[in-house]
């Protein structure tokens, strides 16, 4: 029988949830998003420059509730793609492997970026 | 290639219900995956009820209980009984591990049992090995050295040097950790997969070995080594509480310590 015919073991479907490899999907998500807010910063990058009228569009899209809610989103997206990147630069340095720690490092950034994503909402709110 | 789901001769259809075994007071149930290359169908999973009263304490002792005594044609690896031939290797319970050495205890409910995942399957829970052992020859898992051993005795090492290798010598290449790792699923015809790696990493850390820089050199890949992203499946599900995570990761270092 050719390899071809056989047919191929479940994986995602029967694999138990790990939070290591949640944390680790995260990571590249987040890493996507914050691309595409790279975009949108570009976007109000450019309206910056060409003109008054341009910027307030960008503005007005930023101040409704769909862009506030991106916003708020890239922000956790920022905080917990710098956590994480932080997490990995401990592994780089050959720290934090065991099972334990490297579980707990990993609620750690998930706890930091929502603390920091929340403050920094606080006080642009009060500051603004 | 990223393909969460499975291809079409791979779905995996409702099987046979045996029924419960007379007289039994403590009955488990085992839904296990099967595949007959011969038959042509699609996998199916057939549930078994074993009579814990009647079988040993192991997942393992459930497996040959029920093919003595239900159902011949179940098929599945196994050798040693105690952990250290690594041949039944699978899925159970949704963690890769030895069903020699799984309390059935261990889980609550019923215990799904699935081959190694990702894996090509032979026959029921036995998956394809030939690719991870020509991984695993093409890291060339043996001492290399140019100098001559000495003549009247062996190479000797100091107990610091042997102490390196504490951690990396149990391995029995069951394969449980490169077949739970999400990034050898995708690329596992391009990356080692962590227990080729931690393989690489053993003779990497061997004092006596003296192709250190070759071996690095091997690996110098980004598939090979740098599919590696520490999402440390590996590490969790080993049976023998190995951290190949940390073996790559050790790799790694040396990569970028040998450019400075």
């Amino acid at each position: 029988m050719s390899m071809d015919e056989r047919p191929l073991s479940p994986h995602l479907q029967v694999y138990r949830f790990q939070w290591t490899m949640a944390y680790s999907i995260f990571h590249r998500i987040t890493g996507v998003a914050l691309g595409v807010g790279t975009l949108y910063f570009a976007w109000w990058l450019l309206a910056l420059a060409s003109g008054p009228e341009a910027f307030a569009t960008v503005q007005s899209f930023s101040g409704s509730w769909l862009g506030r809610l991106m916003l708020f989103g890239w922000t956790w997206a920022l905080f917990y793609h710098l956590g994480a990147g932080v997490r990995h630069l401990f592994w780089d340095a050959g720290m934090g492997f065991e099972l334990d720690t490297a579980e707990k490092s990993g609620h750690a950034v998930v706890g930091f970026s929502i603390l920091a994503t929340l403050a920094l909402w606080v006080v642009a709110y009060s500051v603004l | 290639m990223v393909e969460f789901t499975l291809p079409a001769n791979s779905k995996i259809g409702k099987g046979k219900t045996w029924p419960k075994p007379e007289g039994a007071t403590r009955a488990k149930t085992f839904n296990v995956y099967r595949w007959n290359p011969d038959d042509g169908k699609n996998p199916q999973v057939d549930s078994y009820q074993v009579d814990l009263d009647e079988c040993g304490p192991m997942v393992l002792d459930a497996l040959i209980k029920i093919k003595n005594e239900t159902d011949q044609t179940l098929t599945f690896r196994r050798s040693c009984r105690e952990g250290i031939c690594g041949s039944c290797a699978m899925n159970i319970d949704g963690t890769n591990t030895l069903a020699c050495t799984k309390f059935i205890s261990d889980v609550k409910g019923d215990i799904n049992v699935y081959p190694l995942p990702h894996m090509k399957v032979v026959k029921d829970l036995v998956p394809d090995l030939n690719t991870v052992y020509a991984q695993l020859s093409s890291i060339e898992p043996w001492m290399k050295a140019q100098t001559p051993p000495p003549p009247d005795q062996e190479r000797l090492q100091s107990p610091e040097d042997r102490k390196k290798l504490d951690g990396l010598y149990e391995c029995i290449l069951c394969f449980c950790c490169s077949t739970s790792c999400p990034s050898y699923w995708w690329n596992g015809d391009r990356y080692l997969g962590p227990a080729v790696l931690l393989q690489a990493y053993r003779w990497i850390a061997d004092s006596r070995d003296e192709y250190t820089g070759e071996r690095l050199d091997n690996l110098e890949d980004p598939f090979r080594l740098y599919r590696c992203h520490t999402i440390m499946n590996c590490s969790k599900t080993c049976p023998k509480g190995l951290n190949p995570g940390k073996a790559i990761a050790e790799i790694k270092k040396l990569m970028i310590q040998r450019q400075v």
